[in-house]
């Protein structure tokens, strides 16, 4: 998961918690013994630790988290690198689950490079998801495509908002919260090579835009006629892509 | 000269979209183009592809299930190995980013993602992308040889080249492995053919309604039809049941870059922010000038957006005649 820069936990990123809590309270149901687990994995500067605490107040029941200066300004490839990296320490997985997009940048990329990374079957955009004996189906509707997919374990999961409804972290969990492990891992811990540490993309420049300094009128019944003489004024009509 | 590669996906089939005549136009300038298809493409599709100045078109099948992203950027490798192509340019939908990620990762490429144009500098792709709301510009690059971009509709304005192109078409061999314990229950593609409206992804106008007009969208329906725009909306609306999760923009729905987006009775949450944040000109109506989205728009009316609607509905008409 991803934190914002508050440290706080991307929204969406709580649906995928959520989704790895249920999937791990259907293969207990399915077999008590089962003894899976779930682990928090967020990747960022030492705030980030915080999206980990927040996915163990909601039921993760320990945290991992990348967090190197050599991972400064990662691009997605050495993003996913890295992620798939801590993944494989963590050797047997049988469900990554990650959010559709992050509100910052909206790659909606890093699922799909943690699937290739890894070499797993890849359900994205899931509006639901469910598990029966090793096999994850998940349902699909985007750019008027509707989907069913199936998946047998491992395998890399991305959901959205409306999957499910992220349970609310009680009290009890906040405070048992405080007290599960975090393992803190560096580039080095990882065996990143240098190859793989290198941001295949970089910034070149970054510019605030100008404060939007936007034209308000108050409509004194002349409102939407003055809206349509913007629009002429501005040339903004024209449909040539119709 | 510099090869670029443009997938034309399940697009072949039907003829052009706006979305890929843009890239088209974007892929020309940056040097010789190659559109890769799936299906052996008609004379009307060649002679556009040519009309935009294509100089070669690939053909491949792609095996079952054919919309894995896996499988499809198999595809697209072979065919950047096949002519050497130093770029390739999507463009950007859900779909799109998929397959570009897999694609990137296989040949080892950089990669950007809704990018608002493209350039080369230096023998290097360059692309330009809107930030955290819309509130950054910043200008990336990809520093490895060979580039992958998806592009948002809109970039720029279609434009046949000044010299037609008589595609040359070849057969592309490529070897594609399935990916492993995944298997396609289901598929159905919505028929769209009925639209009179734009898609929402590709529309150069769209007006948007939100919770403020309780369920009325009838004025966002006239506003869009006298517009040649399609029509938009918030998650808020969408959970109401008053338009389908299609018509949804923002981080965990469609993201639009119109030339226009009008929003009325839309706060202007962040997650709605962020999915039409690539704009050309944002234009609100809504009842309160302290709204967020009122606050970045290039233009608001503060009002009643039933009938302020309907008189910029009526004026548009006087002005079209
Ligand atoms: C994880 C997550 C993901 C999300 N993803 C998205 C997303 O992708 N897209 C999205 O849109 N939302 C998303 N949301 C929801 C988002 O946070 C907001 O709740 C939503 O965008 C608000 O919708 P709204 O602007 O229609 O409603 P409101 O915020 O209620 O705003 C209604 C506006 O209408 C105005 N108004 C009222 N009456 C009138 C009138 N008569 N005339 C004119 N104006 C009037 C009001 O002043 C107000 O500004 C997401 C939320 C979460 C938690
Ligand atoms: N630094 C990170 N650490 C952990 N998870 C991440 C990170 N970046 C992205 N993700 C996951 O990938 C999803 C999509 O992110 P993106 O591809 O950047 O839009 C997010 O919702 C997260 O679940």
């Amino acid at each position: 998961m991803r934190s914002t820069e508050d440290g706080t936990l991307n929204e969406v990123d709580e649906n995928a918690v959520e989704t790895a809590l249920q999937l791990k309270e259907a293969a207990q149901a399915a077999d008590p013994d089962s003894g899976h687990e779930v682990v928090a994995l967020t990747m960022g500067p030492s705030i980030a630790v915080d999206a980990a605490r927040r996915a163990m107040q909601m039921g993760a029941d320990r945290g991992v988290h990348v967090c190197d200066d050599d991972l400064a300004g990662a691009d997605y490839a050495v993003t996913a690198a890295a992620l798939a990296a801590a993944i494989r320490t963590e050797a047997p997985v049988d469900a990554v689950v990650t959010g559709m997009a992050a509100l910052d940048g909206l790659g909606s990329v890093i699922g799909s490079l943690l699937a290739a990374e890894l070499g797993w079957p890849q359900l994205s955009v899931a509006r639901s998801v469910s598990w029966a004996d090793g096999v994850i189906t998940a349902h699909r509707g985007v750019d008027g495509v509707s989907e069913t997919w199936q998946a047998a374990t491992p395998a890399v999961v991305s959901v959205t908002d409306v999957t499910n409804s992220p349970r609310l972290a009680r009290m009890k969990e906040i405070l048992a919260a405080k007290a599960k492990p975090v393992r803190t891992l560096s580039a080095a811990d990882l065996g990143l090579t240098t190859e793989e540490l290198t941001s295949r993309t970089a910034v070149r420049s970054a510019t605030r835009r100008p404060e939007p300094d936007p034209e308000i009128i108050f409509d004194d019944g002349t409102g939407g006629a003055k809206l349509a003489e913007y629009l002429i004024a501005h040339d903004l009509l024209a449909k040539e892509n119709s | 000269m510099t090869g670029v590669l443009v997938p034309l996906g399940s697009d072949a089939a039907a003829g052009l979209r706006p979305a890929t005549r843009e890239v088209l136009t974007l892929a020309r300038d940056l040097g010789e183009v190659t559109a890769l298809a799936h299906t052996t493409p008609t004379a009307d599709l060649l002679a556009e592809l040519g009309s935009y100045g294509v100089t070669r078109v690939l053909t491949t099948p792609l095996p079952e299930p054919a919309s894995a992203a896996a499988v499809a950027a198999q595809a697209v490798v072979s065919a950047v190995t096949e002519v050497s192509c130093a770029v390739v340019l999507f463009t950007s939908s859900f779909t799109t980013k998929e397959i570009a990620a897999h694609t990137a990762h296989r040949l080892g490429a950089g990669l950007l993602i809704d990018v608002g144009g493209v350039h080369l500098d230096g023998g290097r792709l360059v692309g330009g992308k809107r930030a955290f709301g819309g509130t950054w510009e910043t200008v990336c690059e990809v520093r490895t040889e060979v580039a992958v971009a998806t592009v948002t509709p809109n970039a720029v304005m279609a434009r046949p080249a000044p010299q037609p192109t008589v595609p040359e078409l070849r057969d592309l061999p490529a070897e594609i492995e399935v990916p492993p314990r995944l298997e396609l229950l289901e598929r159905t593609v919505a028929d769209h053919s009925g639209d009179t409206r734009p898609s929402l992804a590709e529309a150069a106008i769209v007006v948007s309604g939100g919770r403020g007009t309780f369920g009325d969208f009838e004025p966002v329906e006239e506003l869009a039809d006298a517009l040649g725009a399609a029509v938009g909306t918030t998650r808020d609306c969408v959970e109401e049941g008053w338009l389908p999760p299609e018509a949804m923009v923002g981080q965990t729905g469609t993201t639009v870059a119109p030339r226009v987006y009008i929003g009325a009775g839309i706060s202007g949450a962040p997650h709605h922010i962020g999915g039409m944040a690539g704009a050309g000109t944002v234009v609100a109506v809504n009842i309160d000038d302290e709204a967020p989205l009122v606050q970045l728009a290039d233009f608001a009316v503060i009002g009643d957006l039933s009938s302020v609607l309907a008189d910029a509905v009526e004026a548009l008409r006087e002005h079209g005649g």
